[in-house]
This record gives C-alpha cells, sequence and structure tokens, in this order.
C-alpha cells in the first residue's frame, strides 16, 4: 500500500520502470470489470461506485460510465477518503485529507463497489471498509482493482480485478490514469522507494 | 508548520492554507449521521483555560471529541491555581497526566510559547492576553472564503477585509491582520486613535479614523469587541459616542457593498460595537463563525497530532 504512489524515478543506475499495461490493456480491463459487475449485481439496479482517492476516483468514475452505456442508465459514482481511517497515520507526519463525495441518496441499503487502483497490503480497504461504517448501511461491498499485486496483510480480496500482477515486496507498482497523469499505464519498478511520499507533510 | 500553534503570524500560506483545505473536509463530518472519526483515538488534549471563554472552549471540546480524542478541562477557578500555582508546575502536572496536546488561553501574553518549552506535547494557542488568538484567525478566514468565494479554496487575494474597534487590546485583531496578509487579503484597521497599537504604522496593514470613508472599499467588514475588562483607563469619551462614530448600525450596513459580509468574533456588546438588527441580518456570519470554528479547531488539532511527531522545537 505504501509503495503503490511511487515518488519520483528511481535513482541513477537503477533499470527503468516496466510497463505492464499499456493504456489499450487498462481499457480493455475496465470494460470486462464493468461487464462483470453488471453481471454479479444483476443489472447494478442498487449499486454505487466509490473510489479511493487519489487514483482509484477517476478508475470508479470510468467504470460508471461504462457500466452506464451498456445499461443505458446512469451509475452513481462518488469519492471516499480514508485517511482519517488508516492505522499508519501515527508513523508519518499527518496528511491532507482527500474529498468524500456522495451521492444525495447516500449508501444505505445500495451495493457499495469500492475501486482502488492497487490492491497490496489489504489495509487501505480495511480503512475504507471502517469509513463506509461511519456514513451508514450498505447491503453488501465489493472491491474492484485495476491491479491485484499480492501480499495481503489481512483477510481481504478482491470481487474484481484488472490484472494479477505477481511482485516482489521489494517491487515498486505504479498505476497512472490519464485524469491525475496525463496518461493511462501501469508501471513495474525494482527499486525500493527510499522516502515515502510526505503528502502535505506539516513537520 | 511547527510542532505548536501559537501566533497566526508563524503560519506560512502553504501551512494556512492546508488547515482551511483540511478544514474544509472536516466541515461535511458535521453533515453527517455519526459525526466522529477515529483517527486521534488514545490521545488526550488538555484545555487549559485561565480566562472566561465559552465559545473557545467549548468549540476545541466538540473538535477533539469529534476525532475520538480523550479530553480533559481545567479551568483555573477551583483548581490549585487559585491555591497559588504556578503555571509551569500546572504544566508539569498536565505531562505527568499524559497531555498529548494543552490548548491554553491565559491572561498573559506569551504564556502558551512558555508552556511550550516546559512540556513535551503541542500546544495550542487558545488566546493570550493581548498578543494572539490564531484558531480566531483561522476560522474567520475560513468563514470569508466559504462566503466570497464560489469555490472554497486558495487564498483570499484581494479581498478587502475592515476591522473596527479596539484594536489595541485585541488578540483576535492582530492574528487577523497577520493571517489575512499572509492570505492575500487587502486589510484596514478603523479606531479611535486612542485604541490604535503604538507601532500600528509598522503593521501590514492600512489604518483610518473614518469608519463611514472606508465602508464602500470593504467586501469584510469585521467588529472587535469594546473589551471592558481591560480598560483601567477611559480610552473614549463614553460608550455612547464611541457607538455612534464606530459603532455599526444599520445606516452603515446600508453603505456596504451589495455582497459584503459582517463579521464579529463574539461575544457581542450588542447596541455597542454592532446593532441588533445588524448582527441578526443574514449578511451577519456570527453564528456560522462559531460553526465554522469546530471545522477549523479540527483540522489543527488533526494537522498537530494526526500524524507522527517527529519532534523538533517551535522555532
Amino acid at each position: 500500500m505504501h509503495a503503490r504512489r511511487g515518488t519520483e524515478s528511481p535513482a541513477t543506475g537503477s533499470p527503468p520502470d516496466k510497463r505492464v499495461l499499456e493504456p489499450d490493456e487498462i481499457r480493455r480491463a475496465l470494460t470486462r470489470i464493468a461487464h462483470e459487475i453488471l453481471e454479479r449485481t444483476n443489472g447494478a439496479g442498487d449499486i454505487l461506485l466509490l473510489g479511493i482517492p487519489t487514483r482509484g476516483v477517476p478508475l470508479a468514475q470510468r467504470l460508471a460510465e461504462r457500466a452506464g452505456e451498456f445499461e443505458g442508465r446512469t451509475i452513481p459514482w462518488g469519492s471516499l477518503d480514508i485517511t482519517m481511517y488508516r492505522d499508519d497515520l501515527r508513523l508519518r507526519p499527518a496528511r491532507a485529507l482527500g474529498k468524500t463525495e456522495l451521492p444525495p441518496a447516500g449508501i444505505d441499503g445500495r451495493t457499495v463497489v469500492l475501486v482502488d487502483d492497487v490492491l497490496y497490503s489489504g489495509r487501505t480497504v480495511r480503512a475504507a471498509l471502517d469509513a463506509l461504517t461511519d456514513l451508514g448501511r450498505p447491503r453488501a461491498v465489493q472491491l474492484a482493482v485495476l491491479v491485484d499485486r499480492g501480499h495481503r496483510e489481512l483477510p481481504i480480496r478482491a470481487d474484481y480485478v484488472g490484472k494479477n500482477l505477481p511482485t516482489s515486496q521489494r517491487e515498486q507498482v505504479k498505476v497512472l490514469v490519464s485524469e491525475v497523469d496525463g496518461e493511462d499505464a501501469v508501471l513495474l519498478s525494482e527499486h525500493e522507494p527510499d522516502e515515502p511520499e510526505h503528502k502535505g507533510a506539516l513537520a | 508548520m511547527n510542532r505548536h500553534l501559537i501566533a497566526a503570524s508563524d503560519l506560512s500560506r502553504d501551512d494556512a492554507l492546508l488547515i482551511l483545505d483540511t478544514a474544509e473536509e472536516l466541515a461535511r463530518i458535521s453533515d453527517r449521521p455519526i459525526k466522529k472519526l477515529p483517527t486521534l483515538r488514545g490521545r488526550t488534549v488538555v484545555n487549559l483555560f485561565f480566562e472566561d471563554s465559552t465559545r473557545t472552549r467549548i468549540s476545541f471540546e466538540a473538535a477533539a471529541k469529534r476525532l475520538s480524542a480523550d479530553v480533559i478541562n481545567f479551568s483555573a477557578k477551583g483548581s490549585s491555581v487559585a491555591k497559588g500555582e504556578s503555571l509551569k508546575d500546572t504544566a508539569l502536572t498536565l505531562e505527568a497526566m499524559g497531555a498529548d496536546a494543552v490548548v491554553i488561553r491565559h491572561m498573559a501574553s506569551g504564556a502558551p510559547h512558555r508552556l511550550a518549552g516546559w512540556i513535551k506535547g503541542h500546544v495550542v494557542n487558545a488566546g493570550d492576553g493581548m498578543h494572539e488568538h490564531p484558531t480566531q484567525a483561522l476560522l474567520d478566514a475560513f468563514t470569508i472564503r466559504r462566503r466570497l468565494r464560489g469555490t472554497p479554496s486558495g487564498g483570499l487575494d484581494g479581498v478587502r477585509v475592515t476591522l473596527v474597534g479596539d484594536v489595541l487590546h485585541s488578540r483576535v485583531a492582530r492574528s487577523n491582520i497577520a493571517l489575512l496578509g499572509t492570505l492575500g487579503a487587502e486589510v484596514t484597521v478603523v479606531a479611535p486613535p486612542t485604541l490604535l497599537p503604538l507601532a500600528v504604522e509598522g503593521w501590514p496593514c492600512a489604518v483610518s479614523c473614518d469608519l463611514d470613508a472606508v465602508l464602500p472599499k470593504t467586501d469584510v467588514i469585521m467588529m472587535l469587541r469594546v473589551q471592558q475588562e481591560r480598560m483601567n483607563a477611559a480610552y473614549f469619551p463614553s460608550v455612547r459616542e464611541y457607538s455612534r462614530r464606530y459603532g455599526l448600525d444599520v445606516a452603515r450596513m446600508g453603505a456596504l457593498p451589495e455582497h459584503a459580509i459582517v463579521m464579529h468574533p463574539g461575544p457581542m456588546n450588542r447596541g455597542v460595537e454592532i446593532a441588533a438588527e445588524v448582527a441578526d441580518s443574514p449578511r451577519s456570519t456570527i453564528v456560522e463563525q462559531v460553526a465554522n470554528g469546530v471545522s477549523v479547531r479540527m483540522a489543527v488539532l488533526y494537522l498537530l497530532l494526526g500524524g507522527a511527531d517527529l519532534g523538533g522545537t517551535n522555532e
């Protein structure tokens, strides 16, 4: 989880990032997931897609739009910030908060599909489940991720996976989405990040 | 940002914007059925109040509780301070009880700064003498940004803010002038010459003694409380004269531009610095300021206490 939001290019001498998914492959994976969601939820009558900031949010939007096209109606989506529910807050300086935006109808009684870019330790998803509990009572919660890189530290699994990517813990998986990064790609780099990103550090 | 929040003048523009943006997210919590976050579970916040206060103390208490911190309220009345215990001994007692943060209000300017040197926890200034009241300035800036900006983000560049009244005794004015300047607002202070500090020319603000001339060029008017309790000399001939020259009545409110808002840090002296009709008008943000105070103080407590403590000092 910590390793997924990559820092800048590796130090000189490290091998270059390996591109494991190209834009077309990402598009096809999302299309397949959108179909799977519709299939598994019987047409997605009561679903709500919630992306986890930063990169889960545009992915949730794309999935909602795609599934909506296939079914010919609008599928609601939103974002769920989990910063305040993280279990590693005390390990580094306070972070800036992401946005939580829910449709006015809320999450009660809906099937919530959490959307994130990378599934790694499972701790982000654990935090998201806690955050959902404080927002209401969904009928069910499912999980969609673009990349599952393994190394779970909690009993959590994804319902929809774009690509299973076997990795070593020393590797770093970085998902780029055009809404945030200007391009779509999944990169795998060999180095271990020396210093995790301190977004919004107050120290 | 520092480990402590002692003065608004210590905040960089980035620090201030981070606090305001964080508060903007945290403000949504108050619309939820469960108004609580688990973030500061197991942390202890002590409210150490040597001076009377309603809204600030309650606001800090609500903020800490919404973040799941344990709150200990300490007021000087009925404590060992009444028996003559010094601030340092009180501080060491709190330290021994494991206070992770101390929110202090004290009648002596500089008390929070001294406290920060004695204890390991974080210190938040909730008003010290005639020095600063940084969280009030932050909540005022937050309120201005929400009311005057379509999207509440970024600074307050170009917003014309007029502070009226007892600038000399006002820690709210000092903190506001510092923070509003950092955020890019243009500040004018209006006060009787006797209630202006000696070195006001050096402050980052314009000075005027003519309220009526300033009103049409004002986006935000901030009325300061006439602080009878800090005045042991005659600063103006009579309350009635003060009110006539520097009070905000309905006619003066009419001279403000259409979009202008009226602020007051509270508690108000209705009929002295602000007329009751003005305080209760839709342009007044006085009640909003109280609600925003909780969000801003949550942001401050979260940003000071929520992450790892990397040590370091105040300077």
